[in-house]
Order: structure tokens, then sequence, then C-alpha cells
């Protein structure tokens, strides 16, 4: 970090002391400003972010000690060097224990006052780097990647690579589980914004006062339990990329919040004054239809059109059945090394079995599914035994709608479920054996079949 | 009349001798007319009896005031040891993008560290310290390009790694009569 854009505040009564420092600092290339008092330190903390604040202990009215708290209060990041007199070294301790860096005794020799920027600076730097690689790891165990052939996963992936390289609002439709949260990550990590963060929201989790504090922040105060300042999302999505979720759930007020956001490009903490810029580039997702929403009145047209520069439909998986090969190996092969096992594919009929589940929960419940079926798997295929769905077992309507077409089709599966027990199939039908007999003569069912 | 002059004001300086080397120096360095300033400075204003110290703000804000009117820079060479209230000891002052700086010469002798006499050594650190200081002035702040003159020092040993002259892109900015 360039040292201009590090800020030093020095806290001190004595102008003399402010002075000396003030010309120190400056000549070192840093940010500077003075102030004489805690409150006039609390001013300025108000306008401008500081990393270090020098912090004299005596001071009339609020003194260092109880102004450490206060700041350790309102940023926890600040990193505070208390400067003392010989004689207040033990008053220096306690601040210490109140969560101050480090002390110095005043006069200070100049190399001392070095070493103890250098390290302060250090700290700060071992921090945002522990929050970069925090992040880093959080992209790195991103759930899974997109996966499927199928012409309409292509056509996602083709838009996906034509929208990360520009700065439009992208809007993605899709059924719970399909990945819609996968193809906002795959359009920021192949976009300009790549190197700061991607920043989730799930907008029907919260309540809409808790929603409104998530995005804005809030400074100390601000309500009931706002202990500290904390930064919201939006602020933390500054020059990467926000990515709403069901952005259908927000209510109107939040709408209206949004929208505002939007096209200024600014906004202010709760309970906070000073209007903070933001640059971020929005994705949002929603499995409901906003056009209706916003025909019915429950959507504001002007948001939507905001969001919805570029629209991206993932189609859900019944209607892509090729890709559900592609996607059970691969969260075999994903899960089985995770989770150690000798797990290598799926045998045929369990093969089977998945491409004629209709998959209501998409993508996520067929990774459930197979990651069930590896912890009860006991050799090195998965099979049928080995798979259990959350919903009932619902086959994809094949063949047609006529009545005959579909008892024909569901006739057909009983029997190879049963193995061709025709008692067995009966009884699972709720029929005798004899209907069941004049079934399979109606339609021409034969074991080969 | 433009200011065109660097004055070099004394300030207790115990070895007049030092200041011609200096100011062809300073005057190669800063393409300036250099000239020494013979000047009443009122020291005891300076002196803390507790310190046995000199505050160096208050030595500078004497070397700055009324300066002639050709003055471009006022630089004070002192031989007596100097400090700010919030440091022990400073080797030099300036106003930073200001006009005036102030340098001590009474710890750059080898013989304050103990060691024996070397007057070169002495007069190396004695430019360093001169161009350190005025270079603030011009608006530099302190420099990581190893070795030029704009390094921080703080002990004499960070003194004597730096070389006598800027870096390329400190000395672009002198050439250009410093920040703005």
């Amino acid at each position: 970090m360039d040292k201009e854009n590090i800020g030093i505040l020095v806290v001190d009564d004595e102008f003399s002391v402010r002075d000396s420092l003030y010309k120190w600092f400056m000549s070192d290339g840093f940010r500077t400003d003075t102030a004489e008092s805690a409150d006039a330190a609390m001013v300025k903390l108000r306008e401008q972010t500081w990393d270090i604040i020098l912090l004299d202990i005596k001071m009339p009215g609020m003194d260092g000690i109880e102004f450490n708290r206060h700041i350790r209060g309102i940023d926890k990041d600040i990193i505070v060097i208390i400067m003392t007199a010989y004689s207040s070294v033990d008053t220096a301790v306690q601040a210490l224990k109140d969560g101050a860096f480090d002390y110095v005794s005043k006069p200070v020799d100049p190399d001392d006052l070095t070493h103890i920027i250098r390290n302060a600076l250090e700290k700060r730097r071992l921090a945002r780097e522990n929050i970069q690689l925090k992040q880093q790891i959080e992209d790195l165990s991103m759930p899974d990647d997109i996966v499927g052939t199928s012409p309409q996963m292509r056509r996602v992936l083709e838009m996906v690579a034509t929208v990360a390289k520009t700065d439009a609002t992208v809007m993605i439709r899709g059924e719970s589980g399909t990945g819609k949260e996968l193809v906002a990550r795959a359009i920021h990590s192949n976009s300009n914004r790549r190197y700061a963060p991607i920043i989730s929201v799930n907008c029907g989790a919260f309540t809409e006062t808790l929603l409104e504090s998530e995005l804005f922040g809030h400074e100390k105060g601000a309500f009931t339990g706002a202990s500290a300042r904390r930064r919201g999302k939006i602020e933390r999505a500054d020059k990467g990329t926000i990515f709403f979720d069901e952005i259908g759930n927000i209510t109107s007020k939040m709408q209206m919040d949004l929208l505002r956001v939007i096209e200024t490009k600014q906004f202010t903490r709760l309970g906070g004054e000073k209007p903070i810029e933001v640059d971020f580039r929005i994705i949002s997702a929603t499995n409901r239809d906003l056009e209706e929403g916003v025909a019915a009145g429950e959507f504001r047209e002007d948001l939507y059109f905001r969001l919805n520069v570029f629209t991206i439909d993932i189609a859900p998986l019944r209607e892509r059945t090729e890709d559900i090969p592609l996607l059970a190996d691969y969260f075999v092969q994903k899960y089985a090394q995770s989770m150690t096992r000798g797990v290598k594919g799926i045998s045929a009929d369990a093969m089977k079995m998945l491409e004629a589940y209709d998959w209501p929960g998409n993508a996520r419940e067929l990774r459930n599914v197979i990651e069930r079926a590896i912890v009860l798997c006991s050799g090195d295929e998965i099979t049928a035994r080995d798979l259990s769905f959350p919903f009932r077992y619902r086959m994809k309507q094949p063949g047609g709608d006529t009545l005959e077409e579909v008892e024909k089709s569901h006739v057909t599966r009983i029997l190879e479920r049963a193995d061709w027990n025709i008692s067995h199939a009966a009884t699972v039908l709720g029929i005798d054996r004899t209907t069941l007999y004049s079934k399979i003569k109606k339609y021409g069912l034969s074991k080969q079949s | 009349m433009k200011p065109s002059k660097l004055y070099v004001v004394p300030v207790q300086l115990s070895d007049d001798s030092v200041l011609d080397p200096l100011l062809t120096y300073l005057a190669h360095a800063f393409r300036l007319e250099t000239e020494i300033l013979w000047k009443e400075i009122d020291l005891a204003k300076a002196y803390d009896a507790k310190r046995h110290q000199y505050y160096s703000s208050t030595i500078l804000a004497q070397i700055v005031s009324n300066p002639p009117a050709d003055a471009f820079r006022m630089l004070g060479v002192t031989g007596v040891d100097i400090y700010i209230p919030v440091l022990t000891y400073l080797f030099g002052e300036a106003q930073f993008k200001g006009l005036g700086a102030l340098i001590s010469t009474y710890r750059l002798r080898s013989e304050f560290y103990e060691q024996p006499p070397d007057a070169q050594l002495f007069h190396e650190r004695l430019l360093k310290e001169a161009v350190h200081e005025l270079g603030h002035t011009y608006g530099l702040v302190h420099c990581n390009y190893p070795g030029c003159v704009m390094n921080s020092s703080t002990y004499i040993e960070d003194v004597d790694e730096k070389m006598v002259s800027f870096c390329r892109a400190c000395a672009k900015i002198i050439g250009e009569g410093g920040i703005e």
C-alpha cells in the first residue's frame, strides 16, 4: 500500500507534539492530521478513515485510555499507539490490555518511532492479507463448477463469456438449485473486477430491517445492539460484484433504497450522515417471474429495467437430461475425493434411475443424492440401492400425455423395478395379478422391452 | 527581485571551514546561487535546560524570519544538539514545501559515537543531511529507492548507507522545481 493511502491521526493536547509529529509523518509521505482532544479526534474519525492513531494518555476531558476504548468500539481495525510520559507507563499497560497495539514513551527515539510505525503497518498489511486470503479460500471452495454439454448449458456458458467482458447488470433466472450463484461467480471471475470480491446477499433470508443493515452497514449506536461500526455488503463489494439472490423477495422500501444506490453510486451507513461512494457491478437472480411482479405492481418497473440489462435463463435439469450423467459423474469424482472414499462410478441401473427422475430440486438435489449415495456405497460403484431421494421418486413423464401412454410407462417401470416378479409388481400397483397380465398383453410388454 | 538564492545561515558553528564545500555542492545539486548569511539567532529561546538540547523549530523560525528579498531557500547549519519535543534528537528539520531547513552537525561527527575523528566522513554526512532537508522543502517525502539521499535516516548508520545524490525520480522533481 502506498504511504499516501495510509492515514495517521495524532491526538495530543500539546501543540508542539502535534506539530512535530505532523511534520515527521508528512515528510515520511503519510496522509496526516492532528486533533487536540478526544472530541476533536471523534469528528475526524467520522470524516475520514484512519489506519493508525497516535494517542496521548493525559488529555483534558476524555483521556487516552477511555478514548482508546471508544475507538475500539467504532472501528476495531484501527491501530492505536499510545504515547505516554515515563510516569504513566502503568496506564499505558492498561491501554494495551484494552487493545492498543503498542506504546511509546515521550520523548521517543526516532528509530523506535520508525520501527513501531513499520510494525503497525505490517500488522495492518497482514490483517488485510488475511481477509483477502479468506475470500480467496471462499472462492476456491466454491461449491461446484458449471457442468453440462446440453445446448441450453452451452448457450448459458456463451452468454457468461460475452457478458463478463462488460459491466452490464445481469439477471439470472432459473428454478431453485439450477446453479444461479455459480453462473454469477463465473461472470465475476471472468470480468475485470475479478481481483475484488464478489459479495452474495440472499434477499430472502432477512427481514427488511436486517437486510437494510446487512446491505448498508451501520454506525455505532444506530440502533439497539449496534455496539460498533459495521461495514455493509455494498461497501464491501466496492470495485467488485454484488450478487442479489432471490431479488424478487425485497420489500418496496428496499426496492426504492436499492434503486437510489444504483443510480447515485452512493449510500450512507444506517445512523450515518456522510455519503460513501461505491463502484460495483450488480448480478441478481430470481426464481420468480419478475415481469409478473412488475405487472402486478409488486416490483418497481424502473428497478426491474436497471437490474435486467442482460438476462440469462437456466433451464431446469429435467429439460436437459443429457447433462445428468455428466453432472452425476462430476459429483462422484468430487465427493469421493473429498470424503476419501474409493467410489469410482455409477452402475448402469442407478444411472438409469437418475436419468428417469424429474429433479424438482435440480442440480443441487442431484448433488445431495450423490453425496448421500457415496456415504452409503460399500463397493466402488454406486448402485440403485444406494440412491435415496428427498422427494418421493417421480419419473419424468415419458412418451406422451394420454392416459394410456402414462399407464403403459408406469406399468413398465414397476415391472422392471420388481424384476418382472408379477405378484410383487401387482401388489405395488394395487391391482390383482390377472389385471396386470391383461395390461401386459394390452400394451405388448415383455421382459426384454 | 525574483527569489533565486540559497542562503546558508551558520548558527553557533565551531568550525566555519565546513561551509565552503557545502555551498559549492549545494549550488551544483540544486542549480542555485549560494551565499552565507550571518544572522543573529537567539539560541537561549530554543534551549531546554532539562534536556540540554535546543528546540529546532524555534531556531528554524528565527532563520526564516525577515528573509532577504532574493532568498529562494534558507538553510541553517548549527553545531548544537537539536530536538523536537516528542523525539529524543534530530539530525535536521525542514519546512515541508517551505522556505527553510535546519541541520545539526552535533551528531554527525564520529567522536560523538566514540570513534576516531574522520573529517572526510563528517563532510559526507553534512552534505547528505543538507541535501535531504532541502529536498523536503521541495516537497519530497522519504524515498525507499536504495541509496537515494531522501531515504529516511534515524541512526547515523542510515546516513552512512545512503548516497549524497537523489534517485532519478526525486531528481526529476527537484529539476522541475519541486512538488506543487
